[in-house]
């Protein structure tokens, strides 16, 4: 008999809703299992993913990161702004990035070195980067560089008939298989792993804790700012009123997606699952066109509780078989 | 000619509380608003003045008590919550559901305004007591626990109003956030009257001191004898109490309940108010005052920006630059790494950065005797 690692059983039971959900929605609609529905899927949800794969590292890291709305809705303003005063595109974009990975570093940085709770931290970075979007520019800029209007479009692949892979979507998988590769395959992953199931144990251990926290959250935001760019690419527009709340959707993305709120347990592939998941659910409710889009936070809440309660359970038989092993 | 002798008056009075305080850990709260005061009456012109109309008063104080009394309300169940550990982020969407009940049964439903209130008091509650079984029953932690009530409850509240905004003109839910007594706001009345209730119930009753070994230490708490389970969810259920009050008096504010936006980012203030009151998130010691003096402290903040012409969209910029300040301040290894940059100066940083304990630390000195 096959004995399942309990640490793989939130991903399994990941695995289980999106394809629940998935045959739910394809046998209401006739339509929902096309190829079609499941690229726009993938493009709709791409910078919520991005943003939500950057996530998965801080809450991996026993921490949690609140600036990702604000911070898109920066990055989406500085870019849009930045083109409308006539810079390249590229340049833009990296000077965002840079931007963005600073602004988390800082926040790392005030993290680590003084101490300070990590949710009262990236709360202010909420505050600041949104405020600081709207000194960029109160309102929204459309954006009509030639970048975006014609180069764009061509950058996609047909992956079935009448089913386009566009280049958000192919950020959204790249961002996934880059997070899966550092989380799991380099030594700041495995130290992101450690610092987050018991900090002291990996300072003992000699892991450089202070350089690992802050890493973390200049990646996060860099994966933040990187959703930026690719809602730009989405709404081809900036706006720093946009993208409110964006944070609780990538956060409950990961925890549906099987990460341990408090840390050290879970595997970014489940990010995505539970990206999808989410996206689902707003599929079927388009689709339904009757439901209102409340349903929607309802949905997510109660499915947050569910895999809330049964990381809980989980968790609690592994108190016990460690009890049962130490007798 | 007489708004300058109520300045002084005011001047004079806020002076002798601060002399009086100093010493107590409210005193820096308290010292941060008069800072903030004190700019205002140099910089902000018609900031301090008073004028009287049909017998009540006006004025930018004024707004802040009225404005302030959301924050105030929420920050009096949160500041409970933080002491036994935990945190609530749901206040924001219960003070949804709570306007979306009141006047859906108020307008939809033809019931009578008292009637209405009562009901939304008791599904905020219901809805405090629904975190205080996931935290409590359950063991999850409060910060997740909280969150799902977070993301679904404002869903909830538009299921209630039908993903509609209602409009009101009743009376009674009129008077409760825009009414005045004495010739002040009503709403100052209602927060001093919970501030009464929670103190009774913290300060007079063994419930506080149980909530602050619960914060402190839950295994030891536990085989002291106290039921954490039970402290904890009724701290929840009080904060859910409190968000339903604040969400009431925010739905009458603008005489309307708009299940999107009412108490938006105000679970946020509160946790802030709490934190510039002197309350660590670790749990443990709390300060019932401190927690309202630093929703006054932030009210002011706002209403500074507010007065100066900020735009409300940029005003959240130097919200956060206060916030890292003042945690910064009460940062212990920020105090120490000060201390030791600017050394020539250390006998007056001394206060500060090395507090030493001048007695042993006792449980019952609570808001009125601090080191």
């Amino acid at each position: 008999m096959i004995r399942l690692n309990p640490k793989y059983i939130p991903l399994l039971a990941t695995a289980l809703v999106l394809l629940a959900v998935f045959v739910t929605g394809s046998l209401l609609y006739p339509n929902f299992g096309t190829p079609r529905v499941a690229v726009n899927l993938l493009n709709d949800s791409a910078f919520v993913g991005v943003a939500a794969v950057g996530e998965s590292f801080v809450i991996l890291s026993g921490g949690i990161d609140l600036s990702v709305g604000s911070m898109v809705a920066f990055v989406g303003i500085l870019i849009a702004k930045l083109l409308q005063v006539g810079w390249d595109p590229f340049l833009a974009m990296g000077v965002a990035l840079c931007v963005g990975t600073a602004a988390g570093a800082v926040m790392g940085g005030l993290i680590h070195f003084f101490e300070l709770p990590p949710f009262l931290v990236t709360l202010a970075g909420l505050f600041c980067l949104r405020g600081l979007g709207f000194v960029i520019y109160p309102e929204s800029i459309g954006i009509d560089h030639p970048f975006y209007g014609q180069v764009l479009p061509q950058l996609s692949i047909l992956v079935a008939p009448k089913a386009v892979l566009p280049f958000t979507a192919m950020c959204f998988l790249s961002s996934v298989v880059v997070g899966t590769f550092v989380a799991s395959f380099t030594r700041f992953g495995r130290n992101v792993y450690a610092v987050g199931s018991n900090e002291n144990s990996a300072r003992l251990m000699g892991l450089p804790v202070g350089r690992t926290k802050i890493t973390t959250y200049a990646l996060a935001s860099f994966f933040s700012a990187l959703g930026g760019i690719v809602a730009t690419f989405y709404m081809q527009s900036g706006n720093p009123a946009s993208f409110v709340g964006l944070e609780l959707d990538a956060i409950a993305a990961v925890v549906i997606g099987g990460t341990l709120l408090t840390g050290g347990v879970g595997f970014i592939p489940g990010t995505l699952m539970g990206v999808l998941i989410l996206g689902l659910i707003q599929q079927i409710i388009i689709f339904n066109g009757t439901l209102n889009s409340w349903w929607t936070r309802i949905v997510i809440g109660a499915l947050l509780l569910v895999f809330i309660v049964l990381q809980k359970l989980i968790s609690r038989g592994g108190d016990r078989e460690t009890l049962v092993a130490a007798k | 000619m007489i708004d300058w002798v109520s300045d002084l008056l005011f001047w004079i009075v806020f002076g002798s509380i601060l002399l009086f305080l100093r010493g107590r850990r409210i005193f820096w709260t308290v010292g941060a608003l008069g800072m903030l005061l004190l700019f205002n009456q140099f910089f902000t012109p018609g900031f301090f003045h008073l004028q009287v109309l049909d017998g009540h008063l006006y004025g930018s104080r004024i707004d802040v008590l009225n404005q302030g009394a959301k924050v105030m309300l929420l920050s009096l169940g949160m500041v409970l919550v933080i002491a036994t550990g935990g945190v609530d982020l749901s206040v924001g969407a219960v003070m949804a559901i709570a306007a979306a009940v009141s006047s859906r049964l108020l307008v939809t439903e033809h019931l009578p305004a008292g009637f209405a209130i009562a009901a939304a008091l008791v599904v905020s509650i219901l809805a405090g007591a629904w975190n205080g079984v996931l935290v409590a029953g359950f063991g999850i932690q409060p910060i997740v626990a909280t969150l799902v009530l977070m993301v679904a409850g404002r869903g909830v509240a538009q299921l209630i109003t039908e993903g509609q905004i209602i409009n009101f003109l009743d009376p009674t839910m009129v008077y409760l956030g825009n009414g005045h007594l004495f010739a002040l706001p009503f709403t100052l009345t209602l927060v001093l009257l919970m501030l009464g209730l929670a103190f009774f119930l913290v300060r007079r009753t063994a419930v506080g001191l149980f909530i602050e070994s619960v914060g402190d230490n839950a295994e030891a708490s536990r085989y002291s004898g106290i039921n954490a389970r039970q402290v904890k969810f009724l701290v929840y259920a009080f904060s859910g109490f409190c968000a339903g009050l604040a969400g009431l008096v925010a739905c009458s504010n603008i005489k309307s309940a708009d299940a999107n936006n009412i108490g938006l980012y105000l679970e946020l203030d509160a946790i802030l108010a709490v934190v510039v009151g002197g309350t660590s998130l670790q749990g443990g010691r709390f300060y019932l005052v401190g927690a309202l003096v630093g929703g006054l402290f932030i009210q002011t903040l706002t209403t500074t920006l507010y007065a100066r012409n900020v735009s409300s969209d940029i005003s959240p910029v130097p919200k956060a630059l206060v916030i890292i300040a003042v945690c910064l301040l009460q940062s212990e290894s920020f105090r120490t790494r000060l201390a030791r940059v600017v050394r020539p100066s250390e006998r007056v940083l001394q206060p500060i950065g090395s507090r030493p304990p001048q007695k042993p630390i006792t449980m019952t000195s609570h808001d009125s005797t601090e080191s």
